[in-house]
């Protein structure tokens, strides 16, 4: 039997450029439009059957709320329709429509009757509800001292007093502690097992294939994929590797960047990065102008060319310093196959000022990592570049220098002052 | 509609034992408070009119007549004013539950009525009861109050509900309402008798539908006569076009006001 039937629902949010905007419409009867539309959810359609788990995934924004809102019927859908049949249990956002000075058994009583429960069952669950959500005598102080992992134990457990026909969880759990998670997993699954239908927003990889054998994945307000959980969400991990690559090419912008960050489609993936002396020796620390090997360990894991290799060097600040690949340096591209391990190497000149620094590397496609991210490593690697003793300089570069000063007087037969630096030979 | 209302009476009768009980609960006198806030008002004006200023009720020679007179009026006005002024605020209070939580939305203005209904029996009833030891109970005529209340809650309801959704979009209502209610409190004979203005006010004065039902209060508690029943007819139109209203605002922008929240 079907559950939930979804039928190209569209919601359109109002964007009012000033206060009187809406006015403006009301007075003309809307034929003046004043408002920009905002559209959260565009065609969407799906039908869930009984005893159907299904995982709603998305970026934030994407319109996984607003989604969930209209099956529970909290807010309307602007095009198209819904119809839910049965009892429907949600757990929408947090606070989950508690009153905060309320102690937690009125709240308890309050979620009751908002599911239309008889008081004499009310009565019954009580106890239930205080022994699965753990709160003890906590029960009866006011939801305003709770911690939002109590509120959620309670809100859980009274949404779940009795099974529903169809429940709805919007990343609420997110916020228990592991304990009580496993224990709310395994309630639903064994409510599950008894035929409920569930509708389950989450970003946890784990909590998804653990209860979910059906995922759908919006973006944007649009239904990208409906398909198998574990397909679904392999699809949505490769969609973020795109979006987080993105936010880390602002990130090097301004400059930032101070966490480790890893993202990519991992096609390739950088194994191993190591720093090393001429002599091979893996060194946290070289002299001004010492000569340094960029050890890379890369597994390829589909059929490719040869994958741009890159580093950047970046300061203590976060600024980046130097930076190259492979492509630039003219690097034949050859083909590759899964499985296949590469071996990469730098050899570079560390003329750079005394400091901290920290190495990034990077494998994609094109001459730019913006171009297909394989695998970008951020502070993959630290070194410490320590003054030579040969001679002192400031700043972040140690650039080849010569001097010569020369005395321009007539009286002494000209006598040069010579000096030499930097660089290494 | 109604069939949904009444499948959530528990939480409709639940949330108003604890509107009562929040009300009341953390103060050290608890329900007294129920009390004070309208009988300071009837005995400010007792004090001001019936004392300072001397007032005796036209044709009245009892002396606690004004006081009753005050009091009928003044009881059933609170009521008015606060279904009115809650049902105006009630969907921006429970923004809350209103985004979170499904549930029939009427049952909100339901919940206003039923708690102004507590908290006026409990006036009106400690009203009846002095009337009773007083020795000045009207007799069964009393019996004719509830359809004049019915009708003044009726117009309190709609008018509420139709304000109160708007007031989601444009809080600018509640305002304005407030200092209406001022206006159409004085609109309306309840501090001054009737009598006492002129010829071309109280043509105006019969244009309030409150008006028709505050005199049928009076002429019923004061006189112990039954009213005359076509005093109801103004009223009861107007509450019925205001429920009318009310309903119709209520159905076209209830979809939209969860968004606004």
């Amino acid at each position: 039997m079907i559950r939930v039937a979804v039928r190209s629902v569209a919601k359109k949010y109002k964007i009012y450029p000033h206060r009187w905007g809406r006015l403006l419409e009301w007075a003309t009867g809307n034929r003046y439009t004043a408002h920009t539309p905002d559209w959260a959810l565009r065609d969407i359609s799906f039908e869930v059957g009984d005893g159907e788990c299904v995982g709603v995934i998305g970026m934030n924004g994407a319109g996984k709320s607003t989604l969930l809102k209209i099956l529970t019927g909290t807010t309307q859908p602007t095009e198209g329709s819904v119809v839910v049949t049965g009892q429907v249990a949600a757990l929408l956002e947090l606070g989950l429509g508690m009153h905060p000075e309320f102690t937690g058994r009125q709240n308890a009583v309050l979620a009751c009757q908002l599911m239309g429960l008889e008081q004499t069952v009310i009565d019954e669950c009580l106890p239930w509800i205080q022994s699965f959500s753990e709160l003890g005598e906590h029960m009866d102080q006011p939801v305003r001292t709770y911690s939002t992992g109590m509120q959620v134990r309670l809100a859980f457990s009274a949404a779940t007093v009795v099974r529903p026909d169809v429940l709805v969880v919007d990343e609420a759990l997110a916020v228990g502690d592991a304990y009580f998670q496993h224990k709310s997993i395994n309630r639903i699954r064994s409510f599950k097992e008894q035929g409920m239908t569930l509708l389950f927003v989450t970003h946890d990889a784990a909590a998804l294939k653990a209860v979910c054998d059906r995922a759908i994945l919006l973006d944007d307000g649009r239904l990208l994929r409906d398909g198998p959980a574990d397909a679904v969400f392999d699809y949505y991990n490769a969609m973020i590797a795109q979006k987080e690559k993105d936010a880390e090419i602002e990130q090097r912008v301004d400059g930032g960047g101070r966490t480790v960050t890893r993202s990519g489609s991992r096609e390739a993936e950088i194994v191993a990065v190591e720093l090393c002396d001429v002599a091979g020796n893996v060194r946290r620390a070289f002299r001004v102008g010492e000569t340094a090997t960029i050890r890379y360990r890369i597994r390829i894991h589909r059929p490719m060319q040869i994958p741009t290799v890159g580093f950047l060097i970046r300061d203590r600040l976060g600024a980046d310093v130097f930076g190259t690949n492979t492509y630039h340096l003219g690097i034949a591209p050859q083909q590759c196959l899964p499985g296949d391990d590469l071996a990469a190497s730098f050899e570079v000149t560390l003329n750079l000022g005394p400091g901290h620094y920290s190495l990034s590397a990077s494998i994609h496609r094109g001459p730019v990592h913006v171009d297909g991210n394989f695998d970008w490593w951020d502070r993959a690697a630290v070194f410490e570049v320590l003054p030579s003793g040969l001679y002192s300089f400031v700043g972040v570069a140690a650039l080849p220098t010569r001097a010569t000063v020369d005395v321009l007087s007539a009286a002494r037969n000209s006598r040069a002052a010579e000096g030499v630096g930097c660089g290494g030979e | 509609m109604l069939t949904d209302l009444w499948h959530y009476r528990s939480f409709v009768l639940g949330m108003v034992r604890r509107e009562f009980q929040a009300r009341y609960l953390n103060s050290v006198l608890g329900n007294v408070w129920a009390l004070v806030g309208p009988l300071s008002t009837i005995i400010i004006y007792m004090v001001i009119f019936g004392s300072i200023m001397n007032a005796r009720l036209p044709g009245v020679s009892d002396r606690l007549a004004y006081g009753i007179f005050l009091c009928v009026g003044v009881t059933t006005w609170a009521m008015f004013a606060e279904v009115v002024h809650r049902c105006l605020g009630i969907f921006v209070e429970q923004a809350n539950l209103l985004k979170k939580t499904r549930f029939p939305r009427l049952a909100l203005p339901l919940i206003v009525l039923l708690s102004a209904a507590v908290n006026f029996s409990i006036l009106f009833g400690l009203f009846l009861l002095f009337l009773v030891a007083t020795g000045r109970f009207p007799g069964w005529p009393v019996l004719a109050l509830l359809p004049f209340l019915v009708v003044q809650q009726s117009l309190a309801v709609g008018l509420g509900v139709a304000l109160g959704v708007v007031n989601v979009f444009f809080r600018d209502v509640g305002h304005a309402v407030a200092v209406l209610l001022q206006l159409w409190f004085w609109l309306t004979p309840i501090v001054y008798p009737q009598q006492i203005v002129g010829e071309s006010v109280r043509r105006l004065l019969g244009l309030n539908p409150l008006t028709h039902v505050v005199l049928a209060y009076q002429e019923i508690v004061l006189r112990g006569t039954w009213p005359d029943w076509s005093q109801l007819l103004l009223p009861a139109l107007c509450a019925a076009v205001a429920l009318a209203v009310g309903v119709l605002a209520f159905q076209r922008l209830s979809g939209e006001m969860v968004d606004c929240l």
